[in-house]
């Protein structure tokens, strides 16, 4: 077998092996399956719970939640990261402020958003938006500061004009590190979303996870927590799709 | 050697009394003059840091003068036209652009119609050997494949005046004395007024009508040496000749 494919079917394989050496240990009861149910059991009640439609609809509104907030939060961290990048006077003005700000704990302002915006869609908006505005921000920055100056110099030399010197050197040269922003932002986006979700919703994974907790229902919080791992997955590997289609000049 | 600036009957690019220091107090370019004449190859040798790129630098409008001037006298053919290109060292090709787009970028600034600049980005390629390569990306090229890229993004604009900083610099030997006689060949078909820094004192004497031998601290022309040899030179038969070997001998002496 060759080495390539050989990793392959180890990556395969390897959840696989995992969830079978759970199903044996809860069946034998080395396991406690009031805390760790079957995975057999969790099939059982993922189904029940995707066919009452329940899994879409909660899905849904976390993924929406999800995109809305980054957006948000995403665009302008990006239009202030290249000013931050671009421009040393911006950067200056906006760095100390950034440096004070950022390492706060995002949820540990989710009560005063609460208090600001209600219990509504609103608060989840502007938690994740505020955690993937400042890593768009500090991700953006550095790709733009760390493009090589000899494309600076290229650029003047041939004397470029300022919107192309943006569009054809700037930002793409800092595109490879604004994907890895978006990359994290997705991750903090869902951690964010649900932790949100488990006070101040009605709907959402985290709110299902919090809610089965609450009604002692263990096989469903799994449910959701296998649909939370499987919405970080499909949207990683998205955005990996994303990074070949815009970066075909990386060398992989 | 030189007590009177060098004075060139049709002057292309005149440095008068040109000094750079730097923030540091570093004096990079101590009091310099030179006419470089209309179509003229000038090479500049030294050792490092005796400030030929700086002086570059300065030709090519990357960085400014304490005092004294730099002019670029040879007007451009057409409106459309810069007055100078510039080719770099090596890694100075976009890594996000594709060969053809690359040697197109010269032509961002001014507004030649789209056709024209696929029409000459095509037949630079083909004379450095780049056709078909249009559509690559920069780290599927060689070395040499990314510096014949660079020169042809420099010659492609027709701009009157060339600055070349060490373009061969991170090459092989062999690939470098390639590139040296095909750099050699263009440059007689369009006799462009080329300054070209280099390290490489062989390749100077091959190419150069005129070779400016710098020393440091403070960087100055320790001299000025005219190329007295025939056209055109065969970069490597050239190595044969007794006189070539003087010149090399002659420059080596002086950076001593």
């Amino acid at each position: 077998m060759k080495r390539g494919s050989l990793e392959r079917w180890m990556q395969f394989v390897a959840p696989l092996s995992l969830v079978l050496l759970w199903e044996v240990l809860v069946r034998s009861h080395v396991l406690d399956a009031r805390f760790f149910p079957a995975p057999s059991e969790i099939v059982s009640t993922f189904r029940k719970f995707a066919v009452s439609g329940d899994l879409a609809s909660n899905t849904w509104s976390t993924l929406q939640r999800i995109v809305v907030g980054s957006l948000l939060g995403g665009i302008p961290g990006t239009i202030l990261g290249l000013a931050m990048g671009i421009n040393r006077y911006v950067r200056a003005y906006f760095d100390p402020v950034i440096a004070l700000l950022y390492p706060i704990p995002k949820i540990a302002i989710l009560p005063l958003i609460i208090f600001i915006f209600g219990l509504g869609e609103w608060s989840k908006y502007t938690l994740i938006a505020i955690g993937v505005f400042f890593l768009m921000t500090i991700n953006t920055q550095s790709g733009v500061r760390q493009i090589d100056k000899v494309f600076i110099d290229v650029a003047r030399a041939y004397r470029i004009r300022p919107w192309a010197f943006y569009t054809r050197v700037l930002l793409p040269g800092a595109l490879p590190n604004i994907l890895s922003g978006v990359k994290l932002s997705i991750g903090l986006a869902i951690v964010l979303g649900v932790a949100a979700e488990f006070t101040a919703a009605k709907s959402g994974l985290g709110y299902t996870i919090f809610n089965s907790q609450q009604l002692l229902d263990i096989d469903t919080l799994y449910v959701a927590l296998v649909a939370v791992s499987v919405l970080g997955f499909v949207m990683t590997l998205g955005l990996e799709m994303l990074d070949r289609k815009l970066l075909p000049w990386i060398r992989r | 050697m030189i007590d009177a600036p060098e004075r060139a009957a049709r002057p292309a690019i005149r440095i008068d009394h040109l000094t750079k220091r730097y923030d540091s107090g570093l004096l990079a370019i101590d009091d310099v003059s030179l006419e470089v004449a209309a179509g003229e190859f000038l090479a500049v040798v030294g050792p490092s840091g005796c400030g030929k790129s700086t002086l570059m630098r300065i030709l090519a409008g990357l960085e400014s003068a304490t005092s004294g001037t730099t002019e670029i006298l040879a007007a451009p053919a057409a409106k459309n036209v810069l007055p100078a290109a510039t080719v770099f060292q090596e890694y100075s090709l976009f890594p996000w652009m594709r060969v053809a787009e690359n040697v197109a970028f010269g032509f961002e600034s001014l507004d030649v119609p789209k056709d024209e600049v696929k029409a000459r980005v095509d037949e630079i390629l083909k004379l450095v050997g780049l056709e078909k390569f249009h559509n690559a990306y920069p780290h599927e090229l060689s070395g040499g494949m990314k510096q014949r890229a660079a020169v042809a993004r420099g010659f492609v604009v027709d701009a009157p005046v060339m600055f070349m900083d060490e373009p061969f610099g991170a090459l092989d030997e062999q690939t470098r004395v390639n590139l040296v006689g095909e750099l050699g060949a263009l440059w007689e078909r369009t006799k462009k007024t080329v300054v070209f820094i280099t390290h490489g004192i062989e390749e100077a004497v091959t190419l150069a009508d005129r070779v400016v031998v710098m020393s440091k601290n403070p960087g100055t022309f320790k001299a000025v040496i005219t190329i007295d040899l025939p056209r055109p030179r065969d970069a490597i038969k050239i190595r044969a000749d007794k006189a070539f070997g003087e010149y090399v001998v002659q420059i080596w002496d002086l950076l001593r």
